[in-house]
C-alpha cells in the first residue's frame, strides 16, 4: 500500500499497525502526536489502528519555538 | 513579599517566559532555564523528519516547567485550533500560546483570527494565552472570549526592538484586568525592565537570550531585569516633573 507519511509518498506493507509502522522508524511514542486523516489518533489506540492505503499520516513532535 | 503571578490555577514565582527556538546548542536550554528561573517555557509542534535523526526539544525541558507550545504556523483560526488539539494531544498539558499569523514579513498576529481561536479553544479547557498587536478592543474581546492573560507584542518578533509599543501596552495594562505579558520584541534586559516598569505581569523572551553571545549569562540578567521592574512597579514609580527639585537641602550656610 501507499500512504502519506508527513507529506510524502511511503509504500508500506499492508495490515501494519499505526504502532508498527511508527516502531518500524524508530519513533519513541513519548509525546509524539499523530493525525491520520486529519483525526488525532491517542496513543492507546495505535495498536488498535490498521493503516490502509491512500491514508494520510502526520506525525508531529515538539521543536524550539518562542 | 509575596508576588505570585496566578495564570490557569498555576502559581508562578516568575516573571520571565523564555521561548527555546534560535538557540545555537539545544544542550545549553537546560542551563538557561535554570539561570533565568524561568517556570513557562515556550515549544512548538512540527513534523518529524524520518530522513534525518533529530532530537527531542522535551529531553532539554526540565519536567516541572509549564510547557506552553504555540500554534506558530497557524494562518487562521481553524489552523491554531488543529495545532493546539494536537500539542494537548501530545501529552503535555493544557497551555496554549495562540499565534496566527499570515504576514510573513513582520510577522504581526492577526487579532481577528486570534479572537476566534480564543473563544473556541477556552471553550475546551484549554488555558489560552493569545499572542497580539496591542489593541484594547481585541484585548477586551480576548478577555470576554476567556484568555487567561493577554500578549501584547513589544516589536516584532526577533527584532530586538524594544518595547516599541509602550505606550498601547500601558492601556491594556490600565484597562484589562487580566495578565498582561509583554511577548517578542524585547532585545535587552532593560526592555524587559521597562516593560515590568508599567505594570506587564510577565514578558516572554526568546530571541534576546537564545542569540546573546552568552545565552546562560543572558537569561540571568533577564531574571534580573524583570525582577528589578516588576519590584519598581510595585514600590510606586515616582512622578515626572519638568523643572528640577532639589534633592539635597538648598537651605546652605555658605550665604549666612
Amino acid at each position: 500500500m501507499v500512504v502519506v507519511l508527513n507529506g510524502k509518498q511511503v509504500e508500506e506493507e499492508d495490515g501494519l499497525s499505526l504502532h508498527d509502522m511508527l516502531l518500524k522508524r524508530g519513533i519513541e511514542p513519548e509525546r509524539v502526536v499523530v493525525e491520520l486523516n486529519y483525526e488525532i489518533v491517542e496513543r492507546i489506540k495505535w495498536k488498535d489502528t490498521p493503516v490502509k492505503n491512500g491514508d494520510r499520516l502526520e506525525v508531529l513532535k515538539f521543536v524550539g519555538g518562542g | 513579599m509575596s508576588d505570585k503571578l496566578m495564570i490557569g490555577g498555576k502559581e508562578l514565582n516568575s516573571r520571565l517566559f523564555l521561548g527555546t527556538g534560535k538557540f545555537p546548542d539545544n544542550r545549553l536550554i537546560p542551563e538557561v532555564i535554570k539561570k533565568s528561573g524561568a517556570e513557562v517555557v515556550t515549544v512548538a509542534l512540527r513534523r518529524i523528519d524520518f530522513d534525518s535523526e533529530e532530537e527531542n526539544m522535551l529531553n532539554y525541558i526540565p519536567k516541572e516547567c509549564i510547557l506552553m507550545p504555540n500554534t506558530s504556523g497557524a494562518r487562521n483560526a481553524d489552523e491554531a485550533v488543529r495545532i493546539a488539539r494536537l500539542a494537548r494531544a501530545a501529552g503535555c498539558g493544557n497551555w496554549i500560546k495562540i499565534e496566527v499569523i499570515s504576514d510573513n514579513k513582520y510577522l504581526l498576529p492577526d487579532n481577528f483570527e486570534t479572537v476566534k481561536a480564543t473563544e473556541i479553544l477556552a471553550k475546551e479547557g484549554f488555558v489560552v494565552l493569545p499572542y497580539m498587536c496591542p489593541e484594547l478592543m481585541t484585548a477586551k474581546r480576548l478577555r470576554d472570549a476567556g484568555a487567561a492573560a493577554v500578549m501584547p507584542l513589544g516589536a516584532p518578533i526577533g527584532t530586538n526592538k524594544g518595547l516599541k509599543t509602550r505606550e498601547l501596552v500601558k492601556i491594556l495594562v490600565d484597562e484589562i484586568k487580566l495578565p498582561i505579558i509583554v511577548d517578542a520584541g524585547l532585545g535587552k534586559p532593560s526592555e524587559a525592565a521597562e516593560a515590568m516598569e508599567i505594570g506587564a505581569a510577565a514578558v516572554l523572551v526568546n530571541t534576546a537570550i537564545a542569540t546573546a553571545g552568552d545565552p546562560v549569562i543572558m537569561a540571568e540578567a533577564f531574571d534580573l531585569a524583570v525582577r528589578a521592574g516588576r519590584k519598581a512597579y510595585i514600590s510606586g514609580v515616582g512622578a515626572i516633573k519638568e523643572y528640577a527639585e532639589a534633592s539635597s537641602p538648598l537651605t546652605g550656610f555658605l550665604n549666612d
